[in-house]
């Protein structure tokens, strides 16, 4: 695709300050629009109702879709929210809040649809869509995750394989980084 | 100079319009009222509802009729499906964000919120949420803030700046957890609200309110008669406008009907604020003529209006002694109920309540102020009902309004002139004032009766009178912004009046804070509406036998037997009051 301001519009974006970032298959697009949702609700000055209302309701929305909590109506009301926002907010900052989601419901709406039907996050990117688990196979038993877990629900004794208590994980990642034989998945 | 004409097509039709209008006022040629909420005809354009948005051929996103103005060949539609949708949608969000709480609402059948719901078929509730959360302010002595319930239009915060002068109000804080408010989101009474009540006049939902005194009316109602004796008067101007409240016409003036219910409503005497209005009049008009004698501190400027004395104390301090020393006509009455009445029939201050049906918010604040209270602190007015308040308290009863017989006010108390009719509307009391004055310099008993110079609703009038061989220059003004003009061209030495009236709410006191709300086809604040509710009072006073206040018999009596002279010293002690400097806190 070509960077100008046409081909730009065509794909539903637009050139701002003319910052460019990149994305991979590693990135949640769900988690993105929300990720730059929350900038604009925030940033939305109150003034006009859309903006003001609106930006809030879709960010309740993306909440709840990457909660794992999203019905498939959700995303209806999310694209009409989003349009309403952007066809009738007073200044460029309500009107272009809802473009990331409008854009990534336009190409990787299947994205959506996976957190919502299957409460699954390929790109392990939405906390409560995701879990950690200590690979029986893998694990040693180094007792290295054990003090590091804030919630103590990773237990084992020396030189046997440990456990999460799912019901206690705050999924707070700890144990992931400081495995060395890469034995805490994130699942 | 003839306006350059623009052809634009609304809905398919042809039309042409004066360049400079906008597409709501374009459509409404054609007869189609766009839905607003954020908009209103006498202030600023905010453009921040959003909710009149129309479809614009050549533009992706939509245009606000309210702020967008006509180009040639404009092709605008104002109900296409998506436009519909938006529209429903953005009112949907409103309510998303709002207490439902309409069974409960004081606006509830008056809303305008609701109104617009209803038209653009919101039926459902898609987008529900979290809704914010804000504590009721009802500290203040009139004015209470029920923040839940604002839907940020701004019409509050533009008519208590752009009309009040007064600026109390503004936007705190950002996006959703924006609120409206005056500084530091204090207290009314701390801020420098000067009470008028228009924010609650112009507010299309219930987020702001009087401070309600029905509660206490029907409590003092309820007491046995040898224990309360409960005591009523009615402003000039509630007779012009409470019809309104029950489907009457505007401009019906019910005095008859109005008296009758207050008595099936159980008030044990129900007399006129005419009556004392003819008083402020001889209270007035011989401090005036004392003032043009001696030639010092003029131009006398009117007192009547509480709106415009909290202005006066808090904004222009040192007019203090320009101002009439005059208590408003209610606070004189109730005086008079407490002390002269009280006396004659023998009764207990004490056990004397005193409710005034008053067009007013700020006569709330008036009752309550200590320098007008009793020896022992006891108020000379114990409730303060506006016309809207009444209006609820009589269908709450039952009773059924239209169909009244006509009642007479009770004696002595409750006769009036004409002239007192007219102090309701902007130039009433300057009219009522120079009947009078004329008289008194002149000699003539058959002096000028009808001074077309200060009559219409128009915000700032000023004009020269010739009254026997003398030349007095006068000046009426309503709505406070107005009121600054003149002040500052007194201050500034630019202008030589003699006699100012100054009334708080723009129109008068028959478009005060308190007024019932139009119907909701109308706006608030229409000058038209005050036009016609003028003209209502005008029409009571040509019909009035007496026409002047000096000419009033009860009130020669009054002097007779209790009060000596006008200005004397019991007149003083009673009717007069004083002004001091109240910055708001933090400034001072
Ligand atoms: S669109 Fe602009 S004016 Fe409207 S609330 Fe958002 S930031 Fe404010
Ligand atoms: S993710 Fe955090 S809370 Fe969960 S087991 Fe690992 S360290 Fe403990
Ligand atoms: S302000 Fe209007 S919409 Fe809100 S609760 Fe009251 S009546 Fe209902
Ligand atoms: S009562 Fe009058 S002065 Fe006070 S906030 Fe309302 S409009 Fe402003
Ligand atoms: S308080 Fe009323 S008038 Fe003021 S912004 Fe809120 S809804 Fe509008
Ligand atoms: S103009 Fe009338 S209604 Fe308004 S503040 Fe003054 S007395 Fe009250
Ligand atoms: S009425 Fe036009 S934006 Fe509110």
């Amino acid at each position: 695709m070509e960077v100008d301001f046409g081909p730009l519009a065509k794909a539903g974006s637009i050139m701002g300050s003319g910052g460019m970032i990149v994305l991979s298959e590693e990135d949640c697009m769900v988690d993105i629009s929300k990720f730059y949702l929350t900038f604009t609700q925030e940033e939305s000055c109150g003034k006009c109702t859309p903006c003001r209302e609106g930006t809030t309701r879709m960010l309740e929305i993306l909440e709840k879709v990457t909660s794992g909590k999203g019905e498939m109506s959700d995303l209806d009301r999310l694209e009409r929210l989003a349009k309403l926002c952007q066809q009738t907010s007073l200044c460029g900052l309500g009107r272009a809040a809802p473009n990331p989601i409008l854009s990534s419901l336009k190409h990787f709406r299947e994205e959506y649809v996976e957190h919502i039907v299957d409460k699954k996050c390929a790109a392990k990117k939405c906390v409560a869509l995701i879990k950690y688990e200590i690979s029986a196979d893998t694990c040693i038993g180094c007792t290295v995750c054990a003090p590091n877990c804030p919630t103590e629900c990773t237990t084992g004794t020396r030189k046997e394989v440990h456990v999460i208590d799912q019901d206690r994980c705050v999924k707070c990642g700890q144990c992931f980084e400081v495995c060395r034989f890469d034995a805490v998945e994130r699942v | 100079m003839i306006d350059k004409m623009i052809n634009l097509t609304i809905d398919g039709d042809p039309l042409q319009v004066p360049a400079g209008t906008t597409v709501l006022k374009a459509a409404e040629k054609l007869g189609i009222n766009i839905p607003r909420l954020c908009y209103h005809p006498n202030l600023s354009i905010e453009g921040a509802c959003r909710v009149c948005v129309t479809q614009v051929k050549g533009f992706n996103h939509f245009l606000t009729a309210c702020s967008q103005e006509v180009w040639e060949g404009m092709e605008v539609q104002t109900n296409s499906p998506e436009i519909r949708q938006a529209r429903r949608d953005i009112v949907e969000l409103l309510l998303d964000n709002h207490p439902r709480d309409c069974q409960t609402c004081e606006r509830d059948g008056n809303c305008e919120l609701q109104k617009q719901a209803y038209r653009l078929g919101v039926r459902e509730r898609i987008f529900n949420g979290e809704r914010k959360r804000f504590p009721v302010e009802d500290s203040g002595q009139s004015v209470i803030r029920t923040p839940e319930k604002c839907i940020l239009c701004g019409r509050c915060v533009r008519v208590c700046s752009e009309v009040q002068g007064v600026s109390n109000l503004s936007q705190h804080g950002r996006g959703f957890h924006t609120v409206v408010g005056p500084a530091n989101l204090s207290n009314m009474d701390d801020s420098v609200c000067i009470q008028c009540g228009q924010c609650v006049a112009v507010c299309p939902t219930a987020a702001f309110l009087e401070k309600d005194h029905t509660e206490r009316v029907w409590e003092a109602l309820a007491m046995p008669r040898d224990v309360k004796h409960v005591v009523v008067q009615v402003a000039p101007a509630i007779r012009a406008t409470i019809g309104e409240a029950f489907g009457l016409p505007m401009g019906t003036p019910v005095t008859g009907k109005l008296v009758t219910a207050l008595r099936r409503m159980g008030f044990d005497e129900v007399f006129d604020t005419n009556y004392s209005a003819d008083l402020t009049i001889i209270e007035e008009a011989t401090e005036f003529l004392s003032r043009v004698q001696k030639g010092e501190n003029l131009p006398l400027l009117t007192s009547c209006s509480p709106g415009w004395v909290n202005f006066l104390e808090k904004f222009y301090p040192e007019m203090i002694k320009h101002t009439s020393s005059c208590k408003s006509p209610m606070q004189m009455l109730s005086t008079l109920i407490k002390t002269y009445y009280a006396e004659k029939k023998g009764l207990d201050p004490k056990d004397v309540y005193v409710v005034g049906i008053m067009p007013c918010v700020a006569k709330k604040f008036e009752a309550g102020r200590p320098e007008q209270a009793m020896e022992d602190g006891m108020p000379y007015t114990d409730a303060v009902l506006t016309t809207r308040e009444l209006a609820w308290m009589i269908k709450s009863y039952g009773i059924d309004f239209v169909n009244l017989p006509d009642g007479e006010f009770d004696r002595p108390l409750g006769i009036s002139s004409g002239a007192a009719d007219i102090f309701g509307a902007t130039g009433g009391v300057m009219e009522a004032a120079l009947r009078t004055a004329a008289v008194k310099l002149t000699g003539d008993e058959l002096g000028p009766l009808v001074f077309e110079e200060v009559r219409g609703v128009t915000g700032l009038k000023e004009t020269t009178l010739r009254i026997n061989g003398m030349d007095i220059n006068i000046a009426v003004s309503n709505g406070l912004t107005n009121a600054k003009h003149i002040l500052e061209a007194v201050k500034h030495g630019d202008k030589q009046y003699h006699l100012i009236e100054i009334m708080a709410c723009p129109g008068g006191c028959i478009m005060g804070g308190g007024q019932p709300y139009p119907p909701l086809d109308h706006d608030p604040l229409d000058p038209e509406t005050a036009r016609i509710r003028a003209k209502a009072l005008y029409d009571i006073d040509a019909k009035k036998q007496l026409r002047r206040s000096h000419e009033n018999p009860a009130i020669e009596h009054l002097y007779a037997e209790f009060l000596g002279e006008p200005n004397g010293e019991k007149a003083h002690k009673l009717l007069h009051t004083h002004y001091e400097a109240r910055m708001p806190r933090g400034i001072r």
